[in-house]
Formats: structure tokens, C-alpha cells, sequence
């Protein structure tokens, strides 16, 4: 049996977690390739025109796996929990796809739990162990194992990232889900332009989870996303200590679309670029956006210098 | 002390439930929102962030305009959506632009026990007293409840009045007694006396009808100047209007377990917002054999986009037409036009080759 592992959306916040999970089980798995300009057209035309980026990205990953595996892994998150609720869309996907492709036999494996809740998480995946026939003591070892390498390497991430807040170039915080800016087709490719202009990129979302949750209130009272809260929660972490933020979204992300606005009404302090990413702009364009950017930070750092 | 002027956006016709409950209920004057015009929504969208959805705007546009007619307390909602983070967004913009309003964001009391609510709710009037809403409260719902019965049996005759504007005469008049209601009694003798002046106008209406059925999103479908009067016009071309949406089938009396259970063929998990509901009543249509289904939704609203995939699905299994709109600030009343009547024509010779 082959299980199919979709490289969009959750998948850039759980890989560790899933990959780990079935490996320690003995579950062959295949992943859908990096994002090109062949699954985002394919996911496009299976979705409704007004859906967001990110998820006719997360469709044209489904595609591409269709014929290729037995079972297609798409985890449902739920409504509600303490740390906050998630977009409607995480609700949906499952049903959306299931939908979607009723005509192309397709087999879906699933697991439904709220975000963060650790012992609902866990009983979801010993459900899921269930499914995939491996005895109860199999998937607890296998989920522990995997929640390890899942911690490790979300610890790793934020002392790298600890360490490039240390370099001495200009600093950019970028805040953008983790499934837009870490695709490599419409996320990486702001990365290298940020990169290329000699500053660092610094990534909201790596920010350390418990503390983030923590801290989004001082921004944001009533915010309600979970993803947002921890998006919002890494500015008060980061901000001193970078010079400008960017803030990242995929056409038209609804939660994003009061957020960004929000954010740009309450933060002052700071440079702020509002980039909205539809998947149709070219390289150039985004390029002359970004360099303006630095060049406003880089031209008022200069004149700070020169006061003091 | 300033007396206490508070408002709620616009909804259909609920302002004057909504009257009642501020006026008897929480002890304060009521400002009702001004009407919807192209100003409200032009006011509304040059404050707004571009991609936030529709009735984001028209809310912001409304509490400017109740502002300008003399509100000083502004009242928002939580909900299941981005319904749930308008109000902080709303109350910044709206003191960013300089008015000095008392902002009740009841987002900030969601989901908590009913006392941390009713905190929340003195926020409008720290006067306020229980016993009051209590009276008032059965007496309020009844009137949504009372109100949406009438509506209903409107949409589905008024299309075939034999004096035109009947209807709307007898339902203007309606709404007028009614902000006069105080009490049980007078708000169903009210109801009576109306219906018995509905059931009364003269109507010539064929005996097999075209029916369509109105599926979507809560305020869009529910707010006539915000999808163009869509209900209207489709009266006006001779057809049955079915709507199920309303506050008393989801606010007052919502059956998501045997809506979860009706649906299950088509969505395996629950989801938020409107989107279960839109499944469900384009299953019931189709099943009843209506002649078509109209969905609406303001641009980007996730849940409703997300519906659509499974109405398609819908639409081939059961043979019914749908017709969708997207609705934003810009949308154009020619290019709404002509799709609706490419979908009047479609229907009306299905109809007859049924025959």
C-alpha cells in the first residue's frame, strides 16, 4: 500500500509529524513534487475561480497524485479549540476533494482533530493506525517517535533562525503561512529575490509556537485564527530586532484580508509591504516591488545613522 | 449623561425586531440604519481593505451613516467567519476616521458562559436590567419568527399579484404596525390580521408554476440592495421564489444534526458558517423537483466557495439547473441581467419540453 502526501497546504506544517509517523509504521509513501507552473494550472482548473491560491495549488497536488498511490492523505481540522479556530477551508478540503474528484475513483485517508490539542491529535493518529491495520502499541510508539522528530526540528529551525537575526545585514520579517512561503513556486522564489538584495529574511511563522500564542493579544484581541494568532505573536518576538515586515498572502486569503489591514493600522513603527500573490505576476514585477521596499528601509536606516 | 442612540447593521427587514429589543429590551433609542444606497456602499468600500468580503462593507458603511444620523453606540456581532473579526477591524477604522462612538464588539464575549455575555452586552447600557430583556425577549424572536412566515408566503405569490405592488402595500404597512408592538397579544393579532390581508390580494397564479429556490450566503441572501434584488426581479418575471435562509431557520431554530445527516452523501464532516445549510436546501429543491437554483455569495466568502463543488455535483446528479452570483461592490447590473434571463429562458423551456 502507497499512501499519497499532497505538498500544499498542511503538509508544510506537519511533514515531519506524517513522514515520521508512516515511516516508523513501514507505510510507503510518495509526495506530490514541488509546486511548478503545470500543477498550479492543472489545480486551477479543477477549482472554483474564486477559491484562494494556496488551495488550487493544494488541488493540482491531488492530481498529480491520482493514479499514482492507493490512498491520499487529507487531515480535516476542526472548529474549535483553545488556541483558536482555523480558516473554513481546513473545515472543507476533505469534502471539497472528495467532490471534486468523485469521477476519478479516488480513495481518501483521513483524520479529523482540532489543532495543538496534543492528546486529540494522538488519538487521531492511533485512529488512523487503526485504519492502516498496525496494532494500537505499533501507532503510539510511531506517534511519540514522530512528535519527537517534529519537536526537533521546529527547534532547530528556530535556532537557525536565532542565528541569522545575529548576521549584520538588513533584516526582513516576512509573515506568511508556512504553505505560501515555503512553496517553492510562489513562496521561495520572494525568498532568493529578499536574498539577493543582501538582507536576510526572517520568518514569522518559525517563531516559537507556545510564546507566539501568548503574545498575539497585545496586537489583536479578538483575532480568531490559530495560524494568524501565530503569525501576529511573532512580531512583538522579532520586531526590534529587524527592520522592516512583509506581509505575504494568496489571493485573496479571507482571514489574511482584515489581518493584513489590522496590522498595517496598528504597526507603526516599521516599514510595512503588503504583498498579495496571485500566482499570474512575473518575476520582474515582484522584483521592483521588493527592491523599492529595501530601498525606502535601507535609505531611512542611513538617514537615522546620520542623525545620530 | 448622553442618552444612549445604538445601532445594528441593516438586515432585510429586522431592524425592527431589533427596535424593539434595544428600545424595551436593553433600555436605549434606537437609531434604525438609514436605507442601503450606492453612497452607503461607496462609503463603506473606500475605508475597507479591497479583498475583505461584501458585507464587511456595507456593515462600515452603514455604522458611518447611522453615525451621521445620530448613533453614538455601535453594536457587531461574533459569528463563525470572518463575521467573527469584523468588529475590531471595524472599530479601528471607524476611530482611525476620527468618530468617537461607544464600539460593542460582542466577538470579545463568544462562546463563554451566558453571564460573561451579558457583561458584554451592558457595554451598550450598564443600566440595563435582566428582567426587562427577559420580558422582551419572546416577544422579540416571535417577531423575527412572524416576519420571516410573512416574507415566505410573499415570495412565493407576489410574482403573480393581479394589482401590481399589492404586496408590497400590505407589507410596508405590516412592518409599520409592528414597531408599534409592546406586547404578545397585539404582536399576534398583528400577525393575523395581515396574513388574513396577505392570503386576501388577488393573485392569478398558474397551476404549475416555475419555482427556483434561493441558496447561499447569510447576508447577501438575506440583504435584497446587496444582490440586486435578485428576488424581486425574478418575481416580476412570473416565478415561485423559495428561500429557507432566514434568522428564525438558523438563528432561532437551526437543525444542524438532521442537516449533518441529510448531507452526509455529500460531505463527510461538519462544516462552518452558511455552507451546510446552501448543501442542504439545493438537495431538498432538487428533490422537489424545482425548475432551478440560484446560489449567491459576496466575492470570497470561503465557506459558500467551498459549497460549490458539491452543488455542481448536485446539479448533475439531479438534473437541476443553478445559476451563481458573485456578488461584490462593482458588480454589474447589465452583466446580472442578462445572466439572469439566459437562465429565465433556460428554465422556462426545460419546462415546456418536460411537458
Amino acid at each position: 500500500m502507497i499512501i499519497g502526501i499532497p505538498r500544499a497546504l498542511l503538509y508544510h506544517k506537519y511533514k515531519h509529524l506524517w513522514k515520521s509517523f508512516f515511516k516508523e509504521l513501514g507505510i510507503d509513501y510518495i509526495l506530490s513534487p514541488d509546486t511548478n507552473k503545470e500543477i498550479l494550472r492543472k489545480g486551477s482548473a479543477y477549482s472554483i475561480d474564486e477559491s484562494c491560491l494556496s488551495s488550487k495549488i493544494y488541488l493540482g497536488h491531488v492530481e498529480w497524485l491520482l493514479d499514482k498511490c492507493d490512498y491520499i492523505l487529507i487531515p480535516r481540522f476542526s472548529d474549535y479549540s483553545r488556541n483558536g479556530t482555523v480558516c473554513p477551508k481546513f473545515l472543507a478540503i476533505y469534502d471539497v476533494v472528495a467532490n471534486i474528484f468523485r469521477d476519478r475513483s479516488i480513495n481518501l485517508l483521513s483524520y479529523s482533530i482540532n489543532p495543538k490539542v496534543t492528546h486529540v491529535e494522538m488519538a487521531a493518529f492511533l485512529k488512523l493506525g487503526k485504519i492502516l491495520n498496525k496494532k494500537k502499541s505499533q501507532s503510539l510508539y510511531a506517534y511519540l517517535n514522530a512528535k519527537q522528530v517534529e519537536k526537533k526540528a521546529h527547534l532547530l529551525e528556530i535556532t537557525e533562525q536565532e542565528r541569522l537575526l545575529q548576521e549584520n545585514k538588513l533584516k526582513i520579517l516576512v509573515l506568511a503561512h508556512r504553505y505560501n512561503i515555503f512553496d517553492k513556486y510562489i513562496g521561495e522564489p520572494i525568498l532568493n529575490i529578499l536574498r539577493e538584495q543582501e538582507t536576510v529574511p526572517i520568518i514569522g511563522d518559525i517563531a516559537p509556537q507556545k510564546e507566539a500564542i501568548a503574545n498575539y493579544a497585545q496586537i489583536s484581541e479578538t483575532l480568531p485564527w490559530v495560524c494568524n494568532r501565530e503569525l501576529v505573536g511573532s512580531i512583538p518576538i522579532y520586531k526590534d530586532r529587524v527592520d522592516g515586515i512583509i506581509l505575504m498572502s494568496a489571493f485573496p486569503c479571507g482571514p489574511d484580508s482584515l489581518v493584513n489591514e489590522i496590522l498595517i493600522r496598528r504597526i507603526k513603527d516599521k516599514p510595512i509591504l503588503n504583498l498579495m500573490i496571485d500566482g499570474q505576476e512575473g518575476k520582474a514585477g515582484m522584483e521592483t516591488r521588493l527592491e523599492s521596499f529595501i530601498d525606502i528601509i535601507r535609505f531611512k536606516k542611513d538617514e537615522q545613522n546620520g542623525r545620530n | 449623561m448622553e442618552e444612549i442612540k445604538a445601532s445594528y447593521p441593516q438586515l432585510g427587514n429586522y431592524c425592527t425586531p431589533l427596535e424593539l429589543l434595544f428600545t424595551e429590551g436593553f433600555d436605549v433609542k434606537y437609531i434604525v440604519p438609514p436605507p442601503i444606497t450606492k453612497k452607503t456602499l461607496a462609503l463603506g468600500s473606500r475605508y475597507s481593505p479591497d479583498y475583505v468580503c461584501a458585507p464587511f462593507k456595507y456593515h462600515l458603511g452603514n455604522f458611518i451613516e447611522t453615525i451621521e444620523a445620530g448613533a453614538n453606540t455601535l453594536v457587531q456581532t461574533g459569528g463563525v467567519c470572518r463575521l467573527q473579526y469584523y468588529g475590531e477591524l471595524h472599530e479601528q477604522i471607524l476611530q482611525d476616521l476620527g468618530y468617537r462612538v461607544n464600539f460593542v464588539n460582542m466577538s470579545k464575549v463568544q462562546d463563554t458562559n451566558p453571564l460573561t455575555f451579558y457583561n458584554g452586552l451592558k457595554e451598550i447600557n450598564p443600566q440595563m436590567s435582566l428582567q426587562k430583556i427577559g420580558k422582551i425577549l419572546p416577544i422579540v424572536l416571535k417577531m423575527f419568527e412572524y416576519i420571516d412566515e410573512a416574507e415566505n408566503f410573499i415570495r412565493k405569490n407576489i410574482g403573480f399579484e393581479s394589482n401590481k405592488g399589492a404586496f408590497e402595500k400590505v407589507h410596508a404597512d405590516f412592518l409599520g404596525d409592528l414597531r408599534r408592538v409592546r406586547k404578545k397579544k397585539e404582536l399576534k393579532n398583528t400577525y393575523r390580521d395581515y396574513m388574513k390581508l396577505f392570503k386576501g390580494i388577488e393573485i392569478n397564479k398558474p397551476a404549475d408554476p416555475l419555482k427556483v429556490g434561493i441558496i447561499g450566503e447569510y447576508y447577501t441572501i438575506m440583504e435584497p440592495f446587496s444582490n440586486h434584488y435578485l428576488e424581486k426581479e425574478l418575481a416580476q418575471m412570473g416565478i415561485v421564489v423559495d428561500r429557507w435562509m432566514n434568522v428564525t431557520n438558523t438563528l432561532i431554530h437551526y437543525p444542524k444534526k438532521q442537516i449533518q445527516k441529510r448531507i452526509k452523501n455529500y460531505a463527510e464532516y461538519p462544516w462552518v458558517a452558511t455552507s451546510m445549510a446552501t448543501i442542504d436546501r439545493a438537495l431538498e429543491f432538487a428533490r422537489k423537483g424545482y425548475d432551478g437554483i440560484i446560489h449567491v455569495k459576496s466575492f470570497g466568502c470561503t465557506p459558500e466557495i467551498d459549497a460549490m463543488p458539491i452543488l455542481q455535483n448536485i446539479s448533475k446528479d439531479y438534473k437541476i439547473p443553478i445559476l451563481y452570483f458573485t456578488f461584490d461592490t462593482q458588480t454589474s447590473e447589465t452583466g446580472f441581467n442578462t445572466r439572469l434571463e439566459a437562465f429565465y429562458d433556460m428554465i422556462i423551456m426545460r419546462k415546456e419540453t418536460k411537458k
